[in-house]
């Protein structure tokens, strides 16, 4: 197990928005989130990133409880995420934005880069250099000087996930990675998500409506209703589930 | 690339040069308050136009390094004849430096003082940074006048002699420059201004925002405080009632009206609001219109650059370079 | 220090701790509803002054220059958020709190520039400024009317938050805009609703200030609006009682320490910075606030 959620209760207010839930993801695994809008997935990606605290419960990740650690200290444990909503540094360009992701792994000073002196410039040049690479793994390298958000939906995406893996993750957290797709870019993604997972032994949980590439991607799922366990199991065997189904029926009738 | 910034380095040096030995004390006084007002908004862009955290502490910072830099130059002789309220504490008599390690004891403790103060500040989100520092301003001046043993209250130094010329306070610009531009091209400018574009996405990728804000505003502090101890040699007279809100406006002017994150921009934006400042002094003085004496209304560049301001931001908010350097327009140009 | 001086020091306080309340309520309420440090509220609270002095000097009773004063500080402040505050409203949070600090320091020079810097004398009738002999207590009567006033001010802003349609909304616009304009509220009426109440408790609040310490100038906003916003981060940004809250809690030291310790009265404007670093650091969210940066994600 690289990831244990241990009984997790999550509260705003008065609300309830994740009740009791518990699940483990095993090294290696693709295990998808799903269930209908307002289940509460990505608040459970946010307590995992640690930019929720849970009201109850305990987040296990490599067999260390990490509920006391901020954020960026998750980062550097080995997990990394991609936002729902495409988030990129607008400001920059797409090679900026995932030399961004290999932040902790310049190892120069302040006041090296302050004064120019040499460490600064080793390991610019090799940050450059992986950067390049990582663009390359996306057929992204072409766009490198061009400002991130001016790129189509699909490559935005696509800088957001190279921008992910520069941090170096051991486990990577997709929110609704091929939302907005069209069923070419969709086939186009999951061929990188399944080439990068072996290229650099990832773990990945991700949260998706798509059940076509939830079926197609997921050893494993674990579907949410008002934040509770309603299955855990095969894509296949969850799209049969009555349980599921009623749960999804449910939000079509909301809908 | 290089070639053109070695030019540049080349020229403003010449020009500096030029300058302190050839142009007359008017104009020279004028570039003397650009060389420093380059240097405190050059500084003031990192916190607020990079790192895109709204601060107003360049007049609190300002006027610490001014007062740390006089009392190193002002000998323990004149300071026990000049402190009027009280007789100089041991220590202020004891303080006693040259020019150069003055302004940097003034630079490293305007920056212990931006660390102190990012500790509450940087915890929280939000913008409590603005309220704080505008707060900051006021406590200075409180203390400045509260400790006559040490600031000579609220009669202030004199006498300071006069070290600043257009070498200390060019030189000490481009070094400025050149200090700021190597933050903004390294990771941790990049960090900066990610944080500045979203937060969250920031921390998502391991940076500790707390850090990289620590860094910008101390960075901000210890050349604002180096400006300062360098106003001080260039006036020879400093008192509490100096460093206002009012110069901490003139530099959110300079660096909103050259571009929020732009470093030459500052430059443009400093030269054009010390020009337009020295231009418009006009308007606080007695004017005739149609035989109509308007009398004398000093504040009225203050309301015509505070429109400016508004107007700035609701129309150009962006500002003439955006958030672009000099060279990557030249850059973007040439393509 | 005897009984009487003490109660004497206590009803001091009570009297400055609620001009600053009544000066607070206006920053909580638009950093509730906008999440914007309004730097212009106390240059506001400084028009309102202003207006009342210029009103009464020109030979308009006081009561209705008091009325015309706060009509001018509502204006003026809904005219803020009109011109300077809306266009900007998806802007990033800088360019808001730069136009903020403009507009601040647009007024104060606007005012200095027509009616200059000199401090005015403000004259308030006489049942306003007559001492009250109480046993061995000497006290002004507009240390007992300022709290007074202040308290039914606040039970009015109190009923109109909650129990008004009015007050709902300003409350559901303090946790997510997006909702509220679903809901068919329009916002931006609620927001100017904001600002006309924030303006007019910021300009009585000014008025007492200027009966109480007798005197106006254009400046004295910066200082008194920099106490209030301390105010209302100790109290919990955000919230209404809490900004009351630490509007007396500051009022009150400010008195008593110096009435206690008379070598620290050089620092009393330093009082309100200290609170607000300590609340900073040790309770970001003040006495009585909620965690506003949540229900970002």
């Amino acid at each position: 197990m690289i990831l244990e959620l241990k009984n997790i209760t999550m509260r705003f207010g008065g609300v309830t928005a994740i009740d009791n839930l518990s699940f483990g993801v095993k090294t290696g695994e693709i295990y998808g989130l799903i269930g209908p809008n307002g289940a509460g997935k990505t608040t459970l990606f946010n307590i995992v990133t640690r930019n929720y605290t849970q009201t109850e419960g305990e987040v296990i990740f490599n067999h260390e409880e990490i509920s006391d650690l901020k954020p960026d200290m998750i980062v550097q444990r080995g997990i990394a995420r991609t936002f729902q909503n495409i988030r990129l540094f607008k400001s920059m360009s797409v090679l900026e934005n995932v030399l961004i992701g290999f932040h902790n792994q310049a190892n120069y000073t302040y006041f090296e880069s302050m004064f120019r002196l040499p460490r600064h410039f080793l390991f610019e040049r090799k940050l450059k250099k992986e950067a390049m690479e990582m663009l390359e793994r996306f057929g992204l390298v072409e766009f490198a000087e061009v400002n991130a958000t001016s790129l189509s939906y699909g490559n935005q995406r696509k800088v957001e996930i190279a921008r992910a893996l520069a941090t170096n993750p051991k486990l990577l957290l997709l929110d609704e990675p091929a939302a907005g797709m069209n069923p070419n870019e969709t086939e186009d993604l999951s061929e990188i998500i399944r080439r990068i997972k072996d290229e650099f032994g990832l773990t990945i949980l991700l949260i998706e409506h798509d059940m076509k590439f939830v079926n197609n991607m997921c050893d494993k799922v674990l579907v949410l209703d008002y934040g509770e366990e309603i299955f855990e199991g095969k894509p296949s065997d969850a799209i049969v589930n009555e349980k599921v189904i009623e749960a999804y029926l449910g939000d079509f009738k909301h809908a | 690339m290089k070639m053109v910034k070695i030019s540049f380095l080349i020229i403003s040096i010449l020009f500096i040069w030029f300058a302190q030995n050839y142009i007359d004390p008017y104009a020279l006084s004028i570039l003397n308050n650009i060389a420093i007002f380059a240097i405190l908004a050059l500084s003031y862009n990192l916190i607020n136009g990079v790192t895109g955290q709204f601060s107003l502490e360049p007049n609190g910072f300002v006027a610490i390094g001014a007062y740390i830099t006089a009392l190193f130059l002002i000998s323990a002789d004149t300071k026990v004849d000049m402190f009027a309220l009280e007789d100089p504490a041991p220590i202020i008599l004891a303080m006693s430096l040259d020019f150069l390690p003055a302004l940097l004891v003034s630079g490293v403790v305007a920056a212990f003082v931006a660390f102190i103060l990012s500790v509450p500040v940087f915890r929280v989100r939000g913008d409590y940074l603005a309220i704080v520092t505008l707060g900051f301003g006021f406590i200075i001046k409180i203390l400045a006048i509260n400790n006559p043993k040490y600031t000579n209250g609220a009669m202030g130094l004199n006498d300071i002699p006069e070290f600043s010329n257009l070498y200390w306070t060019g030189g000490i610009m481009i070094l400025t420059m050149l200090a700021m531009l190597n933050i903004i091209y390294s990771k941790f400018g990049r960090a900066m201004k990610a944080i500045r574009d979203d937060e969250d996405a920031a921390t998502a990728m391991g940076i500790n925002t707390f850090w990289i804000k620590t860094y910008a505003f101390m960075t901000s502090a210890f050349f604002e405080g180096v400006g300062g101890g360098l106003l001080a040699a260039l006036l020879t007279t400093i008192s509490p009632d100096q460093f206002t809100f009012l110069l901490t406006f003139q530099l959110l002017i300079i660096i909103v009206l050259g571009g929020l994150g732009s470093m030459t921009g500052t430059m443009v934006g400093t030269i054009l609001v010390i020009g337009g400042m020295e231009w418009l002094r006009f308007l606080d003085e007695n004017m005739t219109i149609f035989g109509y004496e308007t009398g004398a209304h000093p504040g009225m560049r203050m309301v015509v650059f505070a429109i400016l301001l508004i107007i700035m931001m609701l129309f150009a908010r962006k500002g003439i370079f955006q958030d672009k350097e000099l060279t990557e327009i030249f850059k973007k140009g040439s393509k | 220090m005897d009984f009487s001086t003490f109660m004497q020091q206590m009803v001091n306080g009570i009297s400055l701790g609620s001009m600053y309340a009544l000066i607070a309520i206006g920053y909580t309420m638009v950093y509730g509803v906008l999440r914007l440090i309004n730097f212009a509220h106390g240059d506001i609270m400084m028009v309102g002054a202003f207006v009342a002095y210029l009103a009464n000097s020109a030979g308009v009773p006081f009561e209705i220059s008091v009325v015309i004063a706060i009509l001018a500080a509502m204006l003026t402040g809904i005219l803020t958020d009109k011109i300077a505050y809306k266009p900007l409203r998806d802007a990033p949070k800088i360019s808001l709190l730069i136009t903020a600090i403009g507009i601040s320091f647009f007024l104060e020079n606007l005012f200095n520039v027509l009616f200059g810097g000199v401090p005015r004398a403000f004259a308030a009738p006489e049942y306003l400024t007559k001492i009250l002999h109480l046993g061995s207590i000497v006290i002004p009567v507009t240390v007992i009317i300022v709290p007074v006033v202040t308290g039914l001010l606040l039970g009015i802003t109190l009923l109109i938050l909650n129990k008004t349609k009015y007050g709902m909304a300003i409350r559901s616009l303090a946790f997510d805009i997006p909702t509220v304009k679903l809901m068919g509220i329009n916002a931006d009426f609620i927001i100017m609703l904001v600002f006309a109440m924030g303006s007019a408790l910021a300009a009585i609040g000014g008025i007492f200030y200027a009966i109480s310490y007798p005197s106006i100038d254009p400046l004295m906003g910066i200082l008194v609006g920099l106490k209030a916003f301390a105010a209302a981060v100790v109290g919990g940004i955000g919230s209404v009682t809490g900004a009351v809250l630490g509007g007396f809690i500051l009022g009150f030291t400010e008195i008593v320490v110096v009435a206690f310790m008379p070598e620290l009265g050089g620092y009393k404007d330093a009082f309100a910075f200290v609170f607000l670093i300590l609340v900073l650091l040790f309770r970001p969210t003040g006495i009585m606030g909620q965690d506003l940066e949540r229900s970002r994600f």
